[in-house]
Formats: C-alpha cells, structure tokens, sequence
C-alpha cells in the first residue's frame, strides 16, 4: 500500500513557482542551502534505496497505511452522502505529520545534518519531529509561540519527554508565524549543521512540493482504498487548512480526476467579516512572507495581522502556494468554519462515533455537517481526519467546561 | 557626459579621503515619526557617509531582538512606507549629497505595488534599496525595475556564498556590495578581522563595486579595525539600541549621535598608521 511519492506533477516550476505563487524569497546567507536540499531531494526522489526507507518507517514505525473508515453513525446523523474518515490521527504520535517528518529526517540523515529545528503551532508537528528526531538520534530544538504553549501543554510536555528542547517565542502574538519566524532566525545562524524540518507546504521551494509529496501518501492510499471498497473514486474529498498540508497531501493525486471535487476549509474563528480569524484564501491577499507569495492575512501597507482561531494548528496567517494557486484555479473550492461551528462538529464526532478528532480536523467536519446532508448516499465523501484531540482537552473544557460540569481540567 | 550617483560621488570622495565610509542604519519611524525625522537629519553632521534607512516589517526574519523591537515600535507609532518616503523627501530637501539606501523585507513594497514604490522612491531622492529576501533568483520582481528608475541594488554577500554562487549574486549588483560579516541576523556576535579580512579581498578579485562590512559591529574600535580594509563599515543594531535605552526622545538623539560622532572620528583615522596597506 505504501506507493511512491507523486513523480508526475508538472508544478512548481523551476524556480518552486506555482503560477505567481511559491519561489525561494530568503536571505541570502540561506540560498546555497536550500539549492543544496532540491539537489538531494530530487536525488531521493529517484533513489531506489531512500524510498525503501521512507516506506519502511511509514508502514513500521508510524503505522500505515491508516484505515479508510466508513463513518455509519455519522453518515445516518447527517442524513445524506456517505462518510468516509481517513484514519490519519491513528498515525504514531496522533496526526498526519509524522509522515512528512519521517521524509525530511532522512533527508537530513543524507545531507549529513546534525541538529534538527522545527516550528509547530498546535505541537503536533513539533511532537512529530521531536519523535524522528529521538528515532534517529539528533539533539532538536522546538520553537513554540508562548500562547500556543499556554493552550497546548500537553504536547509542550510530550516534546520535552521526547528529549526536544522547546524554545518559547514571546515576539509579535507568540503563535506559530512567531514560532516560524525564530526557527528561520535560528536557521541562519545555523546554517552549516541545522535541518529545519518545516511542517506545511509552505516556506521556500522545494518545502512545498516536497511536504507535499511526503503527505500524498494519504491520497494514494485512499485512492487504492476507494477502489478496493466500492470500485470507484470518492466523489469529494474534504480537510481542513492551516498550512494546507494534510489537505494537499489528500487532494494532489486526485487533481488531475476532476469529477473529484475537493474542499479546503479555512478557520474562520468569530467569522471571515469579524477580521478574527485565519482564512488567507477567504479574507486575505496575496503577499511574500516566510519564503514564499501567497495569500496572506495583512494590512494595504504589507504588514502582517494575526491570525485568530481556536485551534492553535489553524492559526497562521498564511497559507500554503500550491494552495493559492489551486484556488485562484478553482480547482478546489475554499470554504471557512467559525469556532463555534468546529466545536459543534468535534461533538457530533465524539458522541456519534466515538472519535475525538483534533479541534483543526473538527473545522473539516463542520463543512461536513453544512454539504453531507444536501448530499444523496451515493455520493462518496471522504473527510481527512487529520489528527486527534487528546491535545485540545484543555481548550474544549474552557469553551465547553459549563455543558459538561467540567470547571478547569 | 555621464551623470555620476551620490553613492558613486559619496565613495570617490572618500578614495581621495583614503577613508572608509560610515553607513549607519535606524528604522524610519523610530520611535516615533518626529524623533526618528530628528535623528535622520542631524546623522550626515554626527558624521554619517551613508544612510540606511529601515523600511519597518512585522516580521523581519532576518534582524536579532533590537531591529524587531525597532521595527515594532515605529509600526505601533503608525508608520507607512508612504510615511518612510516622506521622511526621505524632506530630508532630501535639505541635503541633497548623503546618499539614503532603504533596507528591508520585500512585502510591504509589494503591497504598495513595485512601480509605484519606485518612481516615488526615485522622487522623493532614494539612491538604493536592500531588500533582505529578495535573492538573484528573483531579480525580475524588483532588481531588475529598480535600474530601470536608476535606483541601485545593493546586493548582500555572505560567508555561505561560495565561489560558485558569488557570479550569480554580484552579476546584477549595483551602488555596493553589503558583505554580512556572520551568517546569523542582525546585532549577533562579531567575528574575527583576520577571517573578515580574507573575505572582502576575496569578493574584490570578483567585483570592482565598493566593498561595506555590516552585521555585528558595534564599537568605534571593531569599526576602525574593519574599516582598515573594506570601502564602508554598517552600524546598526548598536545604534538602534541607544534610542531604546533613551528615557526621552532627546536622550534617544543626543546618544544616537553621541555614537555616531565616535564611530565617524574612529574611522576618519582608521587608515593613518597603516598607509601602505592599501591604495
């Protein structure tokens, strides 16, 4: 079931363009290294050996492939198309990003790197690496936006026990661009021994399409599962969007089927027209930040306003360029979920198939509760459950605490 | 005839003076839109060669906590790149020879739209730009136009350029060259002369632009020692300091050129004792 990653997209171009979108805008001091690392991963990309190793760490030590699970309960409760749950939060350490770690670990191992750097936002991504990191062997600095930690500790303490070094960062809102921004500040003044291991399809070519390609190992699999099952494509594929990874990683090898239709959700926090929230697509414009253009969320003179939403994993300002590019498209269609609207369905999925899934993965399951019911059950859906919720126990009792008798956890 | 640039002027001059120039950087708008017009037109009498002048971002990637604290406190104080323009158009107004490079992060002049930025930067009298993440591979979003209204690129050179990449990061290169003295952000560590040294006569086998050393030099001392051999020596995160350690704005002046004054005098006399070593 492990297939090899995607060879046959066309984007980027050379110079990590998708369309306008993308590119490589960093500091000088870091250009040779990054041509340095889509050299190697274009070399690992062809290397029988190296591919070998990635589909053994994916398929022993993360667990897959992950279930595709036909969500009966959930699927009478809407009262519409048929739900399907892409089991991602079953992966080793909860989320898909371990998929895209374990792909960057051994490109660092390649590259002879010694120390191994992240940003992480909700700190999954930062448990992720923390974990390839003790696997392999390699000291690892987290870097964490200090509000993020306040909302996440108990992934703040899983990277600790993991051995990682996490780097509270108190600069602009202390959120995951923050945290993004002190990792790049670290990268360059590490730039000889460091791999920065970044956790969206975003940041200078080639992190994009490479975060990708690690990722698309959840679309490829459900392709096969899809067809093992029902003999036929899924009719649309649905996951929510911070970055955008786990819903590229889903989409890219259904792009060119294009009666597949795909649906990014944004986080929309208090609403898109409140100006809190986190949806680039929905209520940004395009701008360069962290490497590449994209949509962004900022002022008319370029300055970069912070993102707003209850879940810590969604709240980036940005988005990834492949993304930017698939909506300017119409490829796939952008939506938002409010926080309320995500809490509700991370309930319904709780109580109707006993699955907490992760606050982010619940604004996925909103659009659900909104399209499957206006849907006939022929109609194939398949949900990305990204991740699981054990981490926003903390945050749903604060929200929820009152409807349960739950003051403080 | 053809018409020679202020920094081109501004380095020919110092030749005569076997000198290095003195470039100092403070961010437009810090920390407020009044002290910071104050600080600007008093530098070129404290002794300023060359100014640079900090287009503020939110998020600037490659600057240490002093340059962000900066950036962060003329944002709060409501400054725009139309703001930062006029600063320099008043300035320019008063001194028409101290060439003013504006430094930054490629964003906001996206936003305000690349063709407008330039024809208002070359009327207000802005002689170069520094755009931190813009590399070669992206010339043709600003580099490229910015000649086109005579307005120089000056392009960074840093210790991870190796002799492979350095054609490709001096070939559009124009004004001078910025070497970044350590592979870090703005306002770290300081490294040894004797490496720096070997550095810029490297880059000078390769280009024939004048040569400034920036990032990490804070004392009049480590600013004489650079300035013995390279074309210009870039003061910034030291002065940026001052304003922040500053009670009040006249303090935040009176340090900023207090430092400025010491550098200047330091490096006027950088060369005396060492007169063979160059030129």
């Amino acid at each position: 079931m492990n297939k090899p990653m995607d060879l046959s997209s066309s984007l980027p171009d050379a110079n990590g363009l998708f369309g306008s979108f993308g590119g490589r805008f960093v500091a000088e001091t870091l250009m040779p290294l990054i041509l340095e690392l889509q050299d190697e991963y274009t070399i690992a990309k062809s290397d029988p050996e190296f591919q070998r190793q990635l589909a053994y760490f994916q398929g022993d030590y993360v667990g897959r492939p992950s279930p595709l699970y036909f969500a009966e309960r959930l699927t009478e409760h809407f009262g519409g198309a048929s739900i399907y749950l892409k089991r991602e939060e079953l992966n080793h350490t909860g989320a898909h990003k371990i998929n895209n770690c374990i792909g960057q670990v051994l490109l660092a191992k390649q590259m002879g790197k010694k120390r191994i750097i992240a940003e992480t936002g909700a700190g999954m991504h930062g448990v992720a690496t923390a974990t390839v990191a003790a696997r392999f062997g390699l000291p690892c600095v987290i870097y964490m936006g200090a509000t993020d930690i306040e909302r996440q500790q108990p992934n703040v303490f899983r990277m600790k026990l993991l051995g990682a070094e996490v780097i509270p960062v108190t600069s602009g809102t202390g959120t995951l661009k923050d945290a993004m921004n002190e990792a790049l500040r670290d990268w360059v003044t590490n730039v000889d021994d460091t791999f920065y291991i970044i956790g969206t399809v975003a940041g200078p070519h080639p992190y994009p399409a490479m975060v990708r390609d690690f990722q698309a190992v959840i679309g490829h699999e459900t392709r096969a599962q899809m067809l093992e099952k029902k003999g036929r494509l899924p009719d649309s594929l649905v996951a929510c969007i911070g970055g955008g990874s786990n819903a590229l990683g889903l989409f890219h090898p259904f792009l060119n089927d294009l009666d597949v239709k795909m649906i990014g959700v944004e986080a929309g926090g208090k609403g898109v027209k409140s100006g809190l929230h986190a949806a680039s697509l929905n209520g940004g414009t395009p701008g360069v930040l962290h490497g590449n253009r994209t949509y962004l969320l900022q002022n008319e003179d370029g300055q970069i306003i912070d993102a707003h939403s209850i879940s810590a994993g969604l709240d980036y300002p940005g988005i990834g360029p492949e993304h930017a590019w698939l909506h300017e498209q119409g490829r796939v269609e952008y939506v938002s979920a409010t926080d309320d609207e995500a809490l509700e369905a991370f309930q319904v999925c709780c109580q109707q198939e006993g699955i907490i899934p992760a606050l982010e993965t619940a604004h996925a399951l909103a659009e659900v509760a909104k399209r499957a019911p206006t849907l006939p059950r022929e109609h194939l859906m398949v949900v990305n459950l990204s991740g699981r919720g054990d981490k926003d126990m903390m945050s749903v009792a604060h929200h929820l605490g009152e409807k349960f008798g739950v003051k403080q956890l | 005839m053809t018409h020679k640039s202020r920094l081109e002027n501004c380095f020919a001059a110092l030749k005569q003076q076997n000198r290095p120039a003195l470039v100092s950087y403070l961010t437009a708008g810090d920390p407020d839109a009044d002290t910071s017009r104050r600080l600007l037109h008093g530098l070129p009498k404290a002794g300023v060669d060359i100014i640079e002048l900090g287009m503020p971002f939110s998020d600037p990637m490659a600057d240490g906590p002093a340059i962000q604290k900066a950036a962060l406190r003329a944002l709060n104080n409501g400054q725009t790149q139309a703001k930062t323009l006029e600063m320099v158009r008043r300035f320019r107004a008063e001194d028409s020879t101290t060439p003013i490079v504006l430094m930054g992060y490629y964003n906001p002049i996206f936003c305000y739209g690349v063709e407008r930025f330039l024809t208002d930067a070359a009327k207000a009298g802005v002689d170069g730009l520094i755009v931190v993440d813009l590399p070669p591979e992206h010339d043709e979003e600003l580099c490229t136009p910015a000649a086109q209204h005579g307005i120089d690129f000056i392009r960074l050179a840093t210790p991870t350029t190796d002799a492979k990449r350095l054609p490709k990061v001096l070939a559009n290169a124009s004004g001078f060259i910025y070497y970044v003295s350590v592979a870090g952000v703005t306002g770290g560590s300081a490294p040894t002369p004797e490496r720096l040294e070997g550095a810029v006569n490297q880059l000078r086998e390769h280009t024939e632009l004048p040569i400034a050393v920036g990032f990490g030099i804070r004392t009049a001392e480590q600013a004489a020692t650079i300035g013995r051999f390279s074309d210009a020596v870039v003061v910034g995160s030291a002065l940026v300091d001052c304003i922040e350690n500053a009670n009040t704005p006249d303090e935040a002046i009176e340090r900023v050129h207090g430092l400025v004054s010491e550098l200047a005098e330091s490096v006027r006399a950088c060369r005396e004792v060492s007169e063979e070593h160059q030129f």
